[in-house]
């Protein structure tokens, strides 16, 4: 930039208005917040704004150095002047008129009026942004403009709330109040001969007298001092930055946002914060802050509304920026404007750097919705996470989106702010008869959220969400566990021979991976269950061979049923399938059963054992067809048909069964049949043996306890185990039975459809009998 | 159309009570009220399933005009009660769940406000927004 030439007047001027602007006293750099405001004080278009920027060079900068502000203020003479910006304009213009910032008028309530007139009746103190009177002006002669700014702020904060709160009457100004002042500023400011600091004050003169609705003792308390030619120097310019900054302030906040929250009140808010929760990342909690915000005087109704806009995240909790936007909105109310229906952008929580706009930000729009705070979707149709709509808004909210996560960065908090404040159902009221027992949030993680939603579900057996089935209880997790081990044995078994376990191992893996899949799409509803499904299994090279299923995991839940399918054989013949076969359809069961809800009635479970032990057997005779199989000497009744079947096919075909899931029903049933497969000839008998022995070994310590659901899983698991192991690593043996379990894996797919819905046909019935249940249990009590 | 939503706590007076189509709108702040009784006796019949948090009312339909009733009952024996026209047969039950759900969440957004006492009559802006929102969801 060429050199600037100014006048000793704007020489003064400037360095006055770049120390107000210097806020960090940098005495290097103005702040950008501050520049704006003073820029939109300047009255200028936007775009004469940015130009002005552009030609000072800060944009290049990206701050504002002195002499950038210098040139930049000359500029908005000129630009005021009405001659075009130019560069050249900087040095040629003579007798340029100083830059104007008006300042806006607002309605003062009368309290605050008598604040500052109280302000201005004290010779000491700065206290307020008034300038003092003459007489306090040449007290604070010769001091630095720089100091008293901050003098200023310092004695605002010490005071109380209300003449704290006077400043902020700026930003709340009304428009159009603002612009009826305005016309007088201008108006006087063309008559009047800008040959000092007096013109700068020529708006207010000419404003006070001008204006009718100005009631402010404030700027009544310019009017003298700019009459006053005989001011020294730096007097002036103290006050005219003391001014300048509330005026600016006022400016800038009715330019672009009544809600915009400045310096000054935000420091006072923190430091109120302070006075309730020391620890600035801390929450103040509800009563306290109601006690606090009860003593504006507020109707109740009013801070209730309040309270609704700034606890933002709905949790009972006021963190520092929830306290400031509720602290704003009580100043504005007080002020007599109307509270917004929705928190406007400006208030809404994470905003923490208020002045840092290094662009001058578009005018934002006022009002400009956080979306619903409320609940816009139940948990069942959306994530348990409660999510307001964010329309577009100005200020980046980087981590927003519709998980929970969005709230993370603001608060500790915010991983449960989106999601549903959860009361806690352990306070039973004392005495059902009372009165309503004041619910007490409890903080939920998604998760945790989750877990009860699922609760929920399943205690509602809403057989129309086929969600709440899969993720019912963490035992799914280790469940799926189990049942990726246990498919991997299950592959392992289906083989014949030892390359086409591997084959069906491989392929088994994909059936988990595609029940897991399932359960994860599911979880995906509900984001961050307990855990997250643990990944599909990919089958490694290696994994056909050895034996990385965790047999202990697999069998950790025979039920006793299964030991007794184990010890039912002999172990002479190739025992090897039994027990594995034993464990498959119990293996298969869990991972079916996992799919559909849990029922732990028993009643219904016995209405579809039948028929679904049909389809069992439709399957089992269609899954027959499909693979080749050993076949084993020794046959059950129903091991026959299984036996008859490959390992692959048994495995699937126990998996249907189980879908039929009742397991306690089923176990009878599936004894037999896992019996039975256990007796299908599976791999070379060494394989099968050390299956058996270890199947056995696995399932006799195996708590009865354990659901039949993991135990069929650990049955399949368990006949699965040796085949890869001494599986050898023949490629195309591999594919064969990649292939042959996909086909499998097809099956049983159409399968579990197909009886997931016999089993909502089947709860649909249960629900229906259980209403007509209840309407006629009414009836009883007449 | 869900005519009309009531929640009320035990003592069985409405803390806030909306119908959505204005007219008769007296005849469905009767039917809220008995219906709040049936509501009564189905909780105590309970006994020991407390927590069960929803109900599903199918019964109450006037010969005259068909409605449907829908209960659900919070831990805190807060009873909502939502009256809708059985005409709108699109009505699914998981969708009067859900919204049972909202009405639920909402409320005990309320609750969290300090300056809410418990008992007072509800006048949230956001309640009223939200009830509304979802009355002409549904119609």
């Amino acid at each position: 930039m060429e050199g600037l030439t100014l006048s000793e007047a704007e020489q003064r001027y400037y360095c006055d208005l770049f120390s107000y602007c210097d806020t960090e006293s940098t005495k290097k750099v103005a702040s950008n917040g501050r520049v704006l405001e003073l820029f939109r004080a300047a009255q200028l278009p936007n775009d004469v704004v940015m130009q002005i920027m552009e030609l000072c060079g800060a944009t290049r900068l990206g701050y504002f150095g002195r002499s950038q502000f210098y040139i930049a203020l000359k500029l908005v003479a000129v630009a005021q002047s009405g001659l075009p910006l130019r560069v050249e304009s900087l040095n040629t213009v003579k007798d340029l008129p100083l830059p104007r910032f008006v300042v806006s008028k607002n309605e003062q309530e009368s309290r605050h009026t008598a604040l500052y007139s109280s302000d201005a009746d004290n010779p000491a103190s700065y206290s307020g942004v008034i300038p003092p009177p003459p007489g306090r002006i040449q007290v604070k002669k010769g001091s630095v403009s720089h100091d008293a700014v901050q003098q200023r702020t310092s004695t605002d904060q010490q005071e109380s709330t209300s003449p704290v709160v006077s400043p902020q009457q700026s930003p709340p100004t009304s428009p159009h109040t603002w612009r009826k002042h305005n016309r007088h500023p201008s108006g006087g400011n063309n008559e009047r001969p800008l040959a000092g600091p007096g013109p700068f004050w020529a708006p207010f003169s000419e404003a006070q007298p001008g204006s009718s609705t100005s009631s402010d003792p404030i700027w009544s308390g310019h009017s003298p001092p700019p009459h006053q030619e005989n001011w020294d120097q730096t007097t002036v310019r103290t006050v005219a930055s003391a001014t300048t900054t509330n005026e600016i302030r006022r400016q800038s906040s009715s330019y672009d946002d009544p809600w915009k929250i400045t310096d000054e009140q935000r420091q006072y808010y923190v430091n109120q914060f302070k006075t309730i929760q020391p620890d600035l990342n801390g929450f103040i909690p509800g009563s306290a802050a109601k006690e606090f915000f009860t003593k504006s005087k507020l109707p109740i109704l009013e801070l209730s509304h309040i309270w609704e806009l700034s606890d933002f995240d709905k949790d009972g909790a006021l963190t520092l920026d929830e306290f400031c936007a509720a602290f704003h909105l009580v100043v504005a109310r007080k002020n007599g404007y109307d509270l917004p229906e929705k928190l406007p952008e400006s208030l809404m929580p994470k905003l923490i750097d208020l002045e840092d706009s290094t662009v001058i930000p578009v005018i934002s729009e006022v009002g400009e919705q956080t979306g619903e705070v409320g609940y816009s979707s139940s948990p069942a149709e959306a994530p348990p996470s409660k999510s307001p709509s964010m329309p577009s808004l100005n200020q980046t909210w980087p981590e927003l989106n519709q998980s929970s996560e969005q709230w993370e960065t603001f608060s500790e908090r915010s991983s449960s702010s989106q999601t549903l404040t959860q009361f806690d159902s352990n306070i039973a009221p004392a005495d059902p008869d009372t009165a309503i027992v004041h619910p007490v949030p409890i903080r939920m993680t998604p998760s945790k959220i989750h877990m009860q939603e699922m609760e929920l579900k399943r205690t509602g057996s809403d057989h129309a969400n086929p969600t709440s089935p899969l993720l019912v209880k963490p035992p799914d997790l280790p469940e799926e566990n189990k049942m990726s081990s246990s498919v991997k044995f299950t592959a392992g078994n289906t083989v014949t021979d030892g390359y086409s376990s591997s084959d069906s191992y491989t392929s088994d893996p994909e059936q988990i991976g595609s029940t897991v899949t399932r359960q994860r799409s599911h979880s995906g509803t509900s984001p961050d269950n307990t855990a997250p499904p643990p990944p599909p299994p990919r089958p490694h090279p290696s994994h056909s061979r050895s034996s990385s299923l965790d047999m202990n995991r697999s069998f950790s839940v025979t039920p006793g049923q299964q030991q007794a399918g184990v010890v039912a054989y002999p172990p002479a013949v190739p025992p090897r399938p039994q027990p594995s076969q034993g464990a498959g359809p119990h293996v298969h069961r869990p991972v079916d059963a996992e799919g559909l809800i849990a029922h732990t009635s028993t009643s219904p479970q016995q209405i579809p054992e039948q028929p679904n032990f049909a389809d069992f057997s439709q399957f089992e005779a269609f899954a027959v067809s499909g693979v080749n199989k050993e076949e084993d000497d020794e046959i059950e009744t129903h091991s026959e048909v299984l036996q008859v079947e490959k390992p692959s096919d048994s495995a699937s075909s126990l998996r249907v069964a189980k879908a039929d899931g009742r397991v306690e029903d089923k176990a009878p049933a599936n004894v037999p049949t896992s019996a039975g497969k256990g007796t299908t000839p599976l791999a070379p008998p060494p394989k099968p043996i050390r299956r058996r022995l270890k199947s056995e070994d696995e399932l006799k310590p195996e708590a009865e306890e354990h659901t039949q659901k993991t135990g069929v899983i650990a049955a399949v698991l368990a006949s699965q185990p040796s085949i890869p192991r001494s599986v050898g690593k023949d490629k195309k043996a591999i594919q064969a039975s990649i292939r042959r379990n996909k086909e499998t894996n097809t099956v049983l797919a159409r399968l579990n459809s197909e009886l997931q819905q016999q089993l909502k046909d089947v709860l649909e019935e249960r629900i229906s009998l259980e209403v007509q249940l209840e309407q006629l249990r009414p009836f009883s009590h007449l | 159309v869900p005519v009309s939503v009531i929640c009320s706590p035990p003592q069985n007076y409405p803390l806030y009570i909306r119908s959505v189509p204005t007219e008769n709108e007296l005849k469905f702040h009767y039917t809220v009220h008995t219906s709040l009784d049936v509501v009564d006796e189905k909780i105590s019949a309970m006994g020991k399933a407390l927590v069960d948090q929803r109900e599903l009312y199918l019964g109450l339909l006037y010969p005259t005009e068909d409605y449907k009733v829908y209960g659900y009952v919070t831990n805190s024996k807060v009873k909502f009660v939502m009256v809708v026209d059985s005409s709108n047969t699109a009505l699914r039950d998981n969708e009067i769940r859900s919204m049972f759900r909202k009405l639920h969440n909402s409320y005990t957004d309320i609750m969290c406000n300090p300056f809410y006492n418990p008992g007072d009559c509800i006048h949230s802006r956001a309640f009223d927004n939200m009830v509304n929102s979802m009355m002409m969801q549904v119609c």
